[in-house]
């Protein structure tokens, strides 16, 4: 049992931020089985991000940069690290749940038959070496406890925001091994022929506050133009742009939205929380417009202080919610932007 | 040409689910549905045979109970369903469900494309998609919101992904393992005729020895469910005009420091 590895997650030649929390739940399973953290790094920049790891809490880094690893591609990635799994058995491999991150430590743990927990929200260290986790299950509508086995390696996704990164020590180094991909070019099935970037919004995951819409954003005051193909989506829609999303930009937050508005069309799938949608745990959550029905409470339910904004006083959010505001969104929301200008001096 | 869909039934997503006294989970007199992300699955499917001429199969990996998303599946106008099960997969992990699922894959003939939901929402994961995919030595797809091209001669797919940071194109050579999103097409009803011919069909049960695999050993288990902590919340209304509420609402935020 070598080490705890985790993978820092990149994008364009940068680390994640989220990779700093799972370097800092690393710590404590590293710390109770007395062997070193070490950061994962491939790709773009992979010796530079294995430096920022040393600052955030890891004792060593395996660094691999080739141009296989450019974008992101499982199969070199999963080829390398379960090379690396089978040839020094760590305790454990931990990554944040991303996209990638879920498919990455996946791909690995079946490669090696290794256990696998996803979307852990907490964790322990048992007396025997098994780490034990909690996680949600049934859309976030009861908790699992699950635990690894310690004879091998356990691999671990971690939900986002779940837990703490450790301090940031800028003296402190990460002792740095180089090692050189699995896979060539022509062994990978897929290529990569565009990326579009979805520029200027807060990912609704990684966001510390979230301002989300629902079905009542159609009662937008304003008219449609008489050129509008539907009047009732353009009112929505328009809604989202111009009233919710200055709310949003003047609190750094990220825009949600109930399954009703998704569907009807208001505004793209990427947006919507809830059971099939995402499950998201911010700061702060300000429903506007939305009832809350129990799918759309599975996704933001563990929200730290959740604020409701509805017209209907006997709407199910308000039994979820921290503050109520019984009224028109369109007023209020307007209202809450202006305020939240002037006191935070933007 | 073959595509294999994957689905499992799963309680009603507007069911109260939680943890009865015996420590299992249960969802009162709610009905079992099709795991929500799968209908876009079964739906792609039954696309794919029909623009290739081929056929469309479901299969389940699970007790009895999971006919029932099956019966849906076949209501929906999949050609053909089974189901996996054997005593041996009984408190089995990911590891398990991709043995069994990839075995069953290998089992039928021809196929080029397996197609998955995103995830199952009763087990809140999605591990078993991509460890299927490494048990068949396929290239796995995930989170796909469309299929741009794809030639089942030339063995070749094209889609598009949705990921965190934006939309990615995306060339690969099949076989390949997908997983599907929301946003990829609009699931049928099922027809009348469709619902009468799947409830008079025999779903065909495949044990791991039919399949010529023995189950793995579980390297993870449940060691229990919990109900959620009560949020104990009481819920502060604030009255006025808009302005007011904004004003209030802000010294309570401010308070709560979450700005």
């Amino acid at each position: 049992m070598s080490a705890v590895y985790v993978w820092i997650e990149t994008f364009n030649g940068k680390a994640l931020n989220s990779s700093w929390e799972a370097l800092g739940a690393g710590k404590t399973i590293a710390a109770a089985a007395g062997v070193p953290l070490t950061a994962i790094v491939f790709g773009e920049n992979a010796a530079a991000i294995a430096a920022e790891s040393g600052a955030h809490g890891a004792d060593k880094a395996i660094v691999s940069e080739d141009a296989t690893f450019n974008g992101f591609r499982l199969e070199p990635y999963a080829a390398l690290l379960s090379k690396l799994v089978s040839d020094n058995k760590p305790k454990a491999v931990l990554a944040i749940g991303t996209a990638r991150g879920r498919e990455l430590l996946s791909a690995s743990a079946a490669d090696t038959d290794s256990s696998l927990i996803t979307e852990a929200t907490s964790l322990e260290v048992q007396a025997d070496g098994a780490i034990k986790v909690t996680r949600p299950v049934y859309a976030g509508k009861i908790i699992s406890e699950a635990v690894g086995s310690s004879a091998g390696t356990q691999f671990l996704t971690l939900r986002g925001r779940a837990f703490k990164p450790n301090p940031e020590n800028a003296a402190a180094k990460a002792e740095v091994t180089t090692v050189p991909p699995v896979l060539a070019e022509a062994d990978i099935a897929t290529k990569i022929e565009s990326f579009e970037e979805e520029v200027g919004t807060v990912n609704l995951t990684d966001a510390a506050i979230i301002v989300s819409g629902g079905r009542a954003m159609a009662n937008n005051p304003k008219d449609a133009p008489a050129g509008a193909a539907d009047a009732t989506v353009w009112k929505a829609q328009d809604g989202f742009d111009n009233t919710l999303k200055p709310l949003a930009d003047v609190l750094g937050a990220a825009v949600g939205a109930s399954r009703a508005a998704v569907d009807a069309g208001y505004i793209p799938y990427a947006h919507q929380v809830g059971q099939t949608g995402k499950v998201v745990s911010p700061d702060l959550y300000i429903a506007c417009g939305i009832s809350g029905a129990i799918q759309h409470q599975a996704g933001m339910r563990t929200s730290k202080v959740i604020v409701a904004i509805n017209k209907d006083a006997e709407a199910p959010i308000f039994k979820l919610a921290r503050y109520g505001l019984v009224g028109d969104l369109y007023q209020i929301v307007p209202a809450l932007t202006a305020e939240l200008k002037k006191r935070l001096g933007k | 040409m073959h595509v294999v869909v994957f689905t499992r039934s799963t309680p009603d997503t507007a069911a109260k689910v939680e943890v009865g006294a015996n420590g299992a989970v249960t969802w009162g007199d709610a009905a079992t549905v099709v795991n929500p992300w799968d209908e876009y699955a079964l739906e792609e499917a039954i696309l794919q045979a029909k623009n290739a001429g081929g056929k469309a199969t479901v299969i389940a990996i699970g007790p009895e109970f999971h006919n029932e998303a099956l019966k849906h599946s076949l209501a929906m106008g999949l050609d053909e369903a089974a189901r996996v099960w054997d005593s041996a997969l009984e408190g089995s992990d990911s590891l398990g469900y991709a043995t069994a699922a990839a075995a069953a894959v290998r089992k039928l003939a021809d196929v080029d494309l397996v197609i998955f939901g995103k995830e199952s929402v009763d087990v809140g994961t999605d591990q078993h998609i991509y460890q299927t995919a490494r048990k068949l030595g396929w290239t796995t797809l995930s989170y796909v919101s469309k299929i741009l091209a794809v030639d089942y001669a030339a063995k070749t797919i094209k889609v598009e992904r949705l990921l965190e940071q934006g939309k990615q194109i995306v060339t690969s050579r099949l076989p390949a393992v997908i997983s599907v999103m929301k946003d990829i097409n609009e699931p049928r009803y099922p027809s009348f005729i469709g619902i009468r011919k799947a409830s008079k069909a025999v779903i065909p049960e495949w044990s791991l020895a039919d399949l010529g695999v023995a189950a793995p050993a579980p390297q993870s288990q449940v060691v229990q469910f919990q109900n959620l902590p009560v949020r104990n919340v009481q819920v502060e209304m604030i009255a006025g005009t808009p302005e007011e509420q904004a004003a209030k609402l802000v010294d309570r935020l401010l308070e709560e420091k979450v700005l």
